[in-house]
């Protein structure tokens, strides 16, 4: 268990985690995290309890009512035995946390990389449209890659470290960005970075690789 | 240790009249929960069909000491709500294995129940504006800057306002 994070989740993700609001990449990391982080891990049941509270109390008890033959019709569902789920299938590695391993479909060695240039390797997990997750393989000493500050960005570490102006980011912890941050993180000159990164900024193929290779020539 | 016993009872002596118990107080709540998150009457039923149908399947998985019959039944219905209405996966964090085989010890079912009900009387003792943009945040599937847009309140206020709910919510927690 990662017991030196020091850049943790803020309520309003945990809050939204909860509510269940948050787009599926979010909840991915979110979840990678609190796989890491038994402190958020505890604040984000929390509001799993306000959520548990909010519904308790409200006036839905009295004013919905259910359709005449609600109880009969579900107990009759009951009889036809249980829905099959897909079976949550917990495998993990010393990398991955179990909801990423489940995203690649094992571990470390399965993830597909593709090459964006000077190194750097990226690997678009499978999530809906709304938002995106990918994982970034940056060789020691390296700049991130800028994906286009536009929306909201959160970058956890899963091997190695970054560091930018202000701080330093080793496994577990995240860093949450918005639009009107503008800086240049560089991974840890000891060891190649692995990062899960999201943005809900739309995935521009097009423009991430030009980008990227522009950021690169400057330094 | 409101409601555990009738889950108990689910759960070893696939009791009905226990379960119907539980379906006239929660069925009702899902139902309204689905309906203010947007969805059709005939969906919210059919939706919470499904959760009081799950609840009686998952009986078994239902831990005491880790949350309350409320909070179990809010993430049933939650992520039945992202599966049918937007029709995403879920991820769940890593599980640490602390299943429900063994019987829960009794003083952490008390402990737990008692801080929920706490949660509960410090949610409903809020001031009304505070409350109802928790209860927009649950219910509505609304970003901050939408429930901004719908109640005409700026973004700024409205943020401030939720972290003044949860701070008083902490604080009446300790
Ligand atoms: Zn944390």
């Amino acid at each position: 268990m990662g017991n030196e994070i020091k850049h943790h989740l803020n309520d309003a993700i945990l809050m939204a985690y909860a509510a269940g609001s948050l787009p599926e990449a979010f909840n991915l990391m979110v979840a990678s995290h609190l796989s890491l982080c038994d402190g958020c891990r505890t604040r984000a049941e929390s509001f799993d309890v306000l959520g548990g509270e909010v519904l308790e109390q409200m006036d839905g008890g009295n004013a919905i009512d259910l359709r005449a033959d609600s109880l009969e019709t579900t107990l009759a569902l009951i009889a036809g035995g249980p829905v099959a789920e897909p079976e949550r299938k917990m495998t993990s590695c010393p990398i991955l946390p179990s909801p990423l391993c489940d995203y690649v479909g094992g571990s470390l060695e399965h993830v597909r990389w593709t090459p964006v240039g000077m190194g750097v390797k990226q690997a678009i997990l499978p999530t809906s449209k709304d938002a995106s997750a990918r994982l970034l393989f940056i060789p020691a000493g390296t700049a991130m890659p800028d994906h286009g500050h536009q929306g909201t960005e959160m970058t956890m570490v899963l091997k190695g470290a970054f560091q930018d102006e202000d701080d330093y980011f080793a496994r577990g912890d995240v860093e949450i960005a918005d639009s009107d941050l503008h800086h240049t993180p560089v991974a840890d000159i000891h060891e190649d970075c692995i990062c899960l990164a999201v943005t809900d900024a739309p995935l521009q193929f097009d423009r991430l690789i030009p980008k990227i290779a522009q950021r690169f020539l400057r330094i | 240790m409101l409601w555990v016993e009738h889950i108990t009872r689910v759960r070893d002596e696939k009791d009905t009249q226990a379960f119907a118990e539980l379906f006239a107080h929660f069925a009702p709540r899902v139902k309204g929960f689905l309906m203010k998150s947007g969805a059709d009457a005939s969906l919210a039923e059919e939706c919470a069909q499904d959760v009081m149908a799950a609840l009686w399947h998952k009986a078994h998985q239902f831990d005491p000491a880790r949350a309350s019959v409320a909070t179990w039944i809010f993430t049933i219905a939650r992520n039945r709500r992202i599966d049918i209405m937007r029709r995403q996966r879920r991820p769940e964090p890593e599980d640490l294995g602390w299943g429900p085989e063994e019987e829960p010890d009794q003083a952490d079912v008390l402990t737990l129940q008692q801080e929920t009900e706490a949660l509960g009387a410090a949610l409903a003792d809020l001031p009304q504006a505070q409350r109802e943009l928790i209860e927009k945040a649950y219910f509505g599937d609304l970003t901050h800057s939408e429930i901004a847009a719908e109640t005409g309140l700026p973004l700024g206020t409205i943020k401030s306002r939720i972290r003044l709910a949860l701070d008083r919510l902490r604080h009446a927690m300790k």
